[in-house]
């Protein structure tokens, strides 16, 4: 298997009235060919950022970037904005998580699905026309001739979300990332955009990047996983290793809070106390340490490494779970 | 027809809903039914969960208990006053033991009101206590939705992140001391990790005041740790109704049962047996004939397209409307 994005030690961080706020800090990230990775995180924990900045579509003046991202070859941190540019649609493509404000209000579904294709490329009216019938159909969207005509406001949560999958993917990205694309949904129709989304992966052998708060989202959709907390990756492991062996306190807190369709009936939720650490103001130790029912003075001192243990899990904690050492509980 | 065999007769039923209609105006002389007859009873320290898609008619049908939307027809008794008759006065002091929580905490809140106005503002309007009273008042609340008084209570609600402003929307809830709470989608806007604790201090808040909640939501999962009966509504109306217990046991609706199985679980081991319901609700404008749902019901035949299925009771006080209820 070959890497399609890597990501090496990327930062990035905003100027703010409040100082510098570093929102991803040093994340390292290979994503192989047609896999498909969950990142997980609590909102704040960074991952939109990073993902935006993988994509390069932080521009801001009060943004910098820092280290390496490497896509399908190409130094994608070294190229122009225009080169970059190039890239999305064909090479790259994103969904937003706000189907109702990412499409255009005024312009025609059709005129929407058929700009990639003409800019992109380079068809004739008349061939982006039946080639958007045929991406309607691809995410099953019913009278898709009828589709073209209507305007966003028309339509559905749920439609509009498959209007942005079929403009995603309307010139056969190679990589697609989809931010919390089920988020604004009902349980029924993000069940039908998940398994649509996986469908389509496997069909037209797409890398993805499902980026979501939801470790149920991420437990069925996804070969593996890389949990975020304060800006830094602090698990990654393959799917089915990760949820049967977390090592993470973060990770296993995250998943224990998940209001879970099997437990009891008005049983009493475990919840993980306090908040993320001020992002421009980090603590020196572990980011979560404030809020660990395992954490040790160490925790708070000393800024914990990213180990590798077996089966290329990896994890940022002094004192993992499911290890020998014992551990007092504070 | 009447559709109240699941009504009791209880003399603890707090709120008792009747045949309640709720239909909005739409340009082209059309009609949207929102909430089409719809009955149900909530007795006293119960959790009502309303549950259904967006577009179900459950914010709705909550705006409309409290008359901030008119219904078109039908009865709403709490605590033996007949909220739809009342005149606007009598209306105003009835709603002092009704109050809503609304899904976005961060709208809901008045962006140029300090924390401490917020949750004084019903008691000021009411004239409850003087001014020392009502601040201790304040604080006391505000400690017992887990925030800090002497540091939040100069601070305005921007300053703050969806989990404390929900916490803060609870306290002014609270403040004049209601019966009954309506929750309108509260955690839907929030991270996982933040939406147990904000469940967890409704459950204490629900001991600590003698709650009795109404708590609308689409997901299930949610649902779960928090209700002690289930309502599940479908297009306006009402598909099945029944304990917490026996609607995850055994759902009987076939709507319930595709609810219940859309849920992701984290365990990327399980094996999803999906109930499959494909496509969207079809528009309130022009509700499907007989059964609303028989249009993504696996189960339906042309009795459903003719007659429509009225409540009826399938296990101990587990009430379904469908013909074919799942065994």
């Amino acid at each position: 298997m070959s890497s399609i994005l890597k990501l090496e030690n990327l930062k990035v961080r905003f100027s703010t009235h409040r100082g510098q706020l570093e929102a991803v800090r040093g994340v390292d990230l290979d994503i192989q060919v047609g896999t498909s990775i969950g990142i997980v995180g609590e909102s704040g924990s960074g991952k939109t950022v990073m993902s935006r900045a993988a994509m390069g579509l932080l521009t801001g003046s009060n943004v910098t970037r820092e280290g390496r991202v490497t896509f399908d070859g190409k130094v994608l941190s070294e190229m122009s904005r225009e080169d970059v540019r190039n890239e999305f649609g064909t090479g790259m493509a994103m969904i937003f998580q706000d189907p109702m404000t990412a499409l255009n209000p005024v312009r025609r579904i059709g005129s929407q699905l058929q700009e990639s294709l003409r800019v992109r490329l380079g068809m004739s009216r008349k061939e982006a026309r039946a080639r958007s019938i045929e991406l309607l159909t691809l995410v099953r969207i019913p009278e898709p001739k009828h589709m073209l005509r209507k305007f966003p406001s028309q339509l559905s949560g749920g439609m509009r979300q498959r209007i942005m999958i079929a403009i995603a993917i309307s010139c056969n990205p190679k990589l697609l990332f989809a931010d919390e694309p089920t988020t604004a949904l009902d349980v029924t129709v993000q069940a039908q955009i998940l398994e649509l989304l996986t469908d389509l992966r496997k069909r037209l052998n797409m890398t993805m990047v499902l980026v979501t708060h939801d470790l149920g989202v991420v437990a069925g959709n996804t070969d593996y996983v890389a949990v975020m907390y304060a800006g830094e990756i602090v698990e990654q492991a393959p799917t089915t290793e990760l949820f049967a062996n977390m090592k993470m306190p973060y990770t296993e807190a995250l998943f224990k809070s998940i209001p879970n369709i099997q437990m009891k009936a008005g049983s009493r939720l475990p919840v993980i106390e306090g908040r993320l650490p001020d992002p421009t103001d980090r603590p020196p130790g572990c980011g979560f340490a404030a809020r660990c029912s395992y954490a040790q003075d160490k925790c708070f001192t000393e800024h914990p490494e990213l180990e590798v243990a077996k089966d290329g899990h990896l994890y940022r904690c002094w004192f993992p779970l499911g290890d020998s050492v014992p551990r007092k509980v504070s | 027809m009447t559709n109240h065999a699941h009504l009791r007769k209880d003399s603890d039923v707090l709120l008792r809903v009747e045949d309640l209609v709720v239909e909005f105006k739409v340009p082209g002389n059309k009609v949207v039914n929102a909430v089409s007859s719809v009955s149900f009873d909530v007795k006293e320290g119960e959790t009502l969960a309303v549950v259904g898609e967006s577009g179900c008619g459950k914010t709705t049908l909550g705006k409309a208990l409290l008359q901030i939307q008119k219904p078109k027809s039908g009865n709403v008794r709490f605590e033996g006053n007949e909220l739809t008759s009342l005149s606007k006065n009598d209306l105003r002091s009835a709603r002092t033991s009704i109050q809503m929580i609304f899904q976005d905490p961060i709208s809901s809140l008045d962006p140029r009101m300090t924390v401490r106005q917020i949750v004084e503002e019903p008691l000021w309007i009411w004239s409850k206590g003087d001014e020392n009273e009502r601040l201790e008042k304040v604080k006391t609340l505000l400690n017992n939705v887990g925030l800090d008084p002497e540091l939040v209570l100069d601070r305005k609600s921007y300053e703050f992140s969806g989990g404390q402003c929900q916490r803060i929307s609870i306290a002014r809830s609270l403040a004049l001391e209601p019966k009954m709470l309506i929750c309108d989608e509260p955690v839907s806007a929030l991270d996982v990790s933040i939406q147990a604790q904000i469940l967890n201090l409704l459950n204490d808040m629900k001991d600590r005041y003698g709650l009795t909640l109404i708590f609308i939501s689409h997901d299930l999962s949610v649902v779960k740790a928090i209700s002690t009966r289930i309502m599940v509504m479908y297009l306006g109306k009402v598909c099945e109704i029944g304990t917490t217990e026996s609607i995850y046991a055994k759902p009987a609706h076939h709507y319930t049962a595709a609810l219940i199985s859309s849920v992701p679980v984290p365990d990327p081991t399980h094996k999803v047996e999906r109930t499959p319901i494909t496509g969207e609700p079809p528009s309130p404008v022009d509700p499907p004939s007989g059964c609303r749902f028989r249009t993504r019901c696996p189960a339906a035949t042309e009795l459903c397209a003719t007659e429509e299925p009225m409540l009826r009771e399938v296990s101990d006080g587990q009430f379904v409307a469908c013909h074919y209820p799942r065994a």
